[in-house]
């Protein structure tokens, strides 16, 4: 049984004062999401990421469609007793303790009053808040809100989690630590959907992706499969020590970058052991050998229209 | 969408907590008739409501002038004989606007009157009129209503006819007061004066109530005049002929009366075997106070219906 | 449902506790009373009435005051920070939501009044030297006092439901004014006529009845309430706050969260 089915959601917004229009935030949506998955919901911002977990979670009311969710309609109230949801730049009432804040929540979900405080320390802990206890939320800085609600989604043990830009604001480490923490939650057997625009989080995490651009999904695809597409199986990436061997491999069509005695060349696939052959013969010590991956980005800015060139142009 | 039976219900109980409260209100006003009015009394004086109201006196003062106006009438409709709130809410309210004249008006005949026609209170009507002239001083209207007073209720015509005579002198008077103050110095008591008295109160009032009282005062002057030529008419015929008549006829035949007197309701009078007159049906002609059957008193109730 | 309904109603008045504005309030009344006491030596022999009217009039003032103040915010506060998002994701009913928050305030009222109560007797301890029977009549009074409380709280959160705090103070306390002069609203609509009679007998009852909630002056005189009264109010305070919070529910289920 799949985990979530979005059936057709679309939210259309009216606009406007005097001559009212229609503004189609999400058009008729339609997306799985199989059990024990980590599924990355990926777009640029004002994509529609925001407005279908907004959806999922009965804080606003679509125009049209519906959803399942662990097999139940998405309106049911006992669905949220199994769901944790994560939204974007939370915000938490200021004047209660990370403690305090997490029993609240505890006592919201259905967890038992005995078992409240137990576990609100367990996942502080958890999520490496365990001496900021006893703060007051109005004392926390961004990255600690960002722990605070992770804790918060998933201190009632529910079976899929939604996070809304888990990893935004957040410095490299607590990054990683997100990471390590969806993964963790993988192992245990649940199943996490998660919007963001940082790429390369998806691609690290996710085993499946879907993509949405101006309210419309413009594709969806396992991870695997996409950054291998395009011509990147055709290229090889060699790392090694010693510069004799440089020029031979310039000779095979390889480009080479070099930086004190380590070069670092990419040529085509085809020509990868009559390279190797040459650096070996020349003694010089191979660091590494890797095939040239197309990141998920490629397929991103693809799929959403845009080509690499212009891109760049783009973002400058 | 959101769910809809939720919703129903929701709708549902709304409507019938509404309904309830609705039912409930209904019952606070049955068992408090007049809490809010008398409370009035236990307020320490009207210089506190006053400062109560906290710059908003003309309209404190408007709903506690239709508070009064309200009591009066509901008072007035069960024929109360007890309407002790109305001074002190008259009093309230032209403390808070002392430019209210038809509060004054209003104190002035309705305070006055014996109840259940009023409260029976002419020196609380005085005191209140007096402190309208003082804060108005130009309002010919308030010297008109004192005199009036004076007049009818404490029958002190000097004061009376001073108070016209002040009246006449002021900007817009009624030019029928200076005939007034003369009248009432000279004939003060007699129908004739009475009935002007009353006739030019019914021609300047406003108030709607205050017109039909004098209304009803103008004919009861009329069915007492009347009543008193027929008794002269009788005693005519007495010296005549030595006995009282037996009926109107007798009169008619004797060239006394030229037909059957019929008093201002329509309806005609009636004579007693001892030859006194008496009105038909007392109850229709209030303020009356000659032609009542023997034994009753006058007594100013009103039982008509306006 | 009950549970969550708690909670929510604790955790709100845990906010309004933890929100020093309430602690201000406190000292100013019990400023008052005592100047009340002062006030009182200075106009011989009428110093209880004097207290018993200040009192209960500061009380009702500033009680009315904090829920209007407070109960603005329930809802619009919630929707703008955000902080509503993870709330209404996990099992809690809007429905829930709105009770839980109506009892926080209405229970952050109760303790506040009775906090204030012990001022007032104290007071009037000093006052008369010696507290009677006749002394409990006032106790009657207060019990109406938190039955305009509560139907004010549910007005403020019925506005706070879809209005923005300022338009919500300014309905609020529009209703609290126009609620005090309900009697005279019927007088008026009773002689209206035409279609001012439909409109004014319709204000008249949508309005709070707060004329006769207000027995301040003649308990003021020592004059005890029926029981009667008290009852009726009672039933009266329940039904229309149950209608106001039915709207607030119906109102809060249809919105979309920005």
């Amino acid at each position: 049984m799949p985990a979530l089915e979005i059936l057709g959601l679309q939210k259309n917004y009216t606009v406007g004062f005097w001559r009212k229009r229609e503004r189609e935030a999400l058009k008729p949506l339609h997306l799985t999401v199989e059990d024990n998955e980590v599924f990355g919901f990926l777009g640029p911002n004002g994509a529609g990421k925001t407005t279908t977990l907004k959806l999922l979670m009965g804080l606003i009311y679509p125009t049209s469609g519906s959803a399942r969710i662990l097999g139940m309609d998405w309106r049911e109230p006992m669905v949220k007793a199994q769901i944790g949801f994560l939204p974007e730049q939370p915000y938490f009432y200021d004047y209660l303790t990370a403690q305090e804040l997490l029993e609240y929540y505890g006592s919201l979900s259905g967890v038992p009053a005995r078992e409240q405080r137990r576990r609100a320390s367990t996942m502080l802990e958890r999520v490496g808040l365990k001496d900021a206890a006893r703060l007051q939320l109005r004392k926390f800085s961004k990255g600690m809100l960002q722990r605070v609600g992770i804790a918060q989604a998933i201190l009632h043990d529910p079976k899929m989690i939604f996070l809304d830009e888990p990893t935004s604001g957040l410095d490299p480490m607590g990054r990683r630590e997100v990471r390590d923490l969806i993964h963790g939650l993988q192992d245990e057997g649940k199943t996490v959907f998660f919007s963001t625009h940082i790429l390369s989080d998806a691609e690290s995490l996710c085993d499946r992706v879907a993509v949405i651009h101006n309210g419309e999904l413009r594709g969806v695809g396992v991870v695997a499969e996409l950054v291998h597409r395009g011509k990147a199986a055709d290229e090889t990436e060699i790392v090694w020590h010693g510069l004799h061997a440089a020029e031979a491999i310039k000779h095979l069509g390889g480009k080479c970058r070099i930086v004190g005695d380590t070069v670092r060349a990419t040529l085509p696939a085809s020509q990868l052991e009559a390279a190797l052959e040459r650096i070996r013969g020349s003694q010089c010590k191979i660091l590494s050998v890797n095939p040239v991956r197309t990141t998920l980005e490629d397929y991103f800015l693809e799929t959403v229209g845009v080509s690499p060139h212009s891109a760049i142009e783009v973002s400058r | 969408m959101s769910d809809s039976r939720g919703t129903v219900t929701f709708a549902l109980l709304l409507l019938v907590c509404f309904s309830g409260s609705v039912i409930s209100v209904h019952e606070l006003d049955r068992l408090r008739p007049r809490a809010t009015l008398e409370e009035v009394l236990y307020l320490p004086s009207p210089t506190i409501i006053k400062r109560l109201s906290l710059g908003f006196e003309g309209l404190v003062a408007d709903i506690y002038w239709t508070r009064a106006v309200q009591y009066f009438g509901s008072k007035h409709l069960a024929n109360s004989l007890n309407y002790e709130l109305l001074y002190p809410l008259l009093d309230i309210t032209t403390r808070l606007d002392p430019q209210l004249i038809p509060a004054y008006e209003f104190g002035s005949i309705f305070l006055t009157q014996p109840p259940p026609a009023g409260a029976g209170s002419p020196h609380e009507a005085v005191a209140l009129l007096d402190r309208g002239i003082q804060n108005n001083p130009q309002e010919w209207r308030l010297y008109q209503d004192l005199g009036f007073i004076y007049y009818v209720e404490l029958k002190d015509y000097p004061a009376a006819g001073k108070a016209f005579a002040a009246a006449a002198e002021l900007p817009g008077a009624h030019p029928f007061l200076k005939v007034m103050a003369a009248r009432t110095l000279a004939h003060g008591g007699d129908y004739e004066t009475s009935q002007m008295l009353w006739r030019a109160l019914y021609e300047s009032a406003k108030d709607p109530q205050i017109k039909t009282n004098a209304l009803k005062h103008l004919i009861a002057l009329r069915a007492d005049e009347e009543v008193t030529e027929l008794e002269q008419a009788v005693q005519l015929y007495r010296q005549r002929t030595g006995h009282a008549p037996s009926s109107f006829a007798d009169l008619i035949q004797a060239g006394i009366l030229v037909r059957i007197p019929v008093d201002p309701k329509g309806d005609p009078y009636e004579m007693l075997p001892d030859g006194s007159i008496q009105i038909h049906d007392y109850l229709q002609l209030p303020y009356i106070h000659k032609g009542l059957p023997p034994g009753k008193q006058p007594s100013d109730f009103d039982f008509s219906r306006p | 449902m009950i549970t969550r309904i708690a909670a929510i109603a604790s955790n709100t008045f845990r906010e309004a506790i933890r929100d020093r504005v309430l602690y201000n309030l406190i000292l100013f009344v019990l400023l008052l009373v005592g100047s009340a006491v002062l006030f009182g030596q200075i106009s011989i022999g009428i110093e209880r009435i004097v207290v018993i009217n200040l009192s209960l009039t500061s009380i009702s003032v500033f009680g009315v005051l904090i829920a209007i103040f407070i109960g603005i915010g329930l809802v619009s506060k919630e929707i703008e920070k955000k902080t509503l998002y993870t709330v209404l994701a996990r099992p809690v009913r809007r429905w829930e939501f709105i009770i839980g928050k109506f009892s926080g305030l209405v229970q952050t009222l109760v303790v506040n009044t009775l906090f204030m109560t012990v001022g007032f007797y104290a007071a009037l301890l000093y006052v008369s030297h010696g507290l009677g029977k006749t002394d409990l009549i006032p106790l009657t009074a207060i019990y109406f006092i938190i039955l305009e409380f509560v139907i004010m709280v549910s007005l403020a959160l019925l506005f706070s439901s879809f209005s923005t705090p300022i338009l919500s103070a300014i309905l609020s306390f529009g209703m609290f004014v126009i609620g005090t002069f309900a009697e005279d609203l019927r007088n008026f609509a009773v002689i209206a006529h035409g279609p001012m009679r439909w409109l004014l007998t319709a204000a008249a009852y949508i309005v709070p009845n707060f004329a006769s909630l207000n027995v301040i002056t003649s308990v003021a005189h020592d004059q005890p309430v029926s029981l009667a009264l008290a009852m009726q109010n009672t039933v009266y305070a329940l039904l229309y706050t149950a209608a106001v919070l039915c709207g607030s529910v119906l109102i809060f289920e249809r919105r979309n969260l920005k």
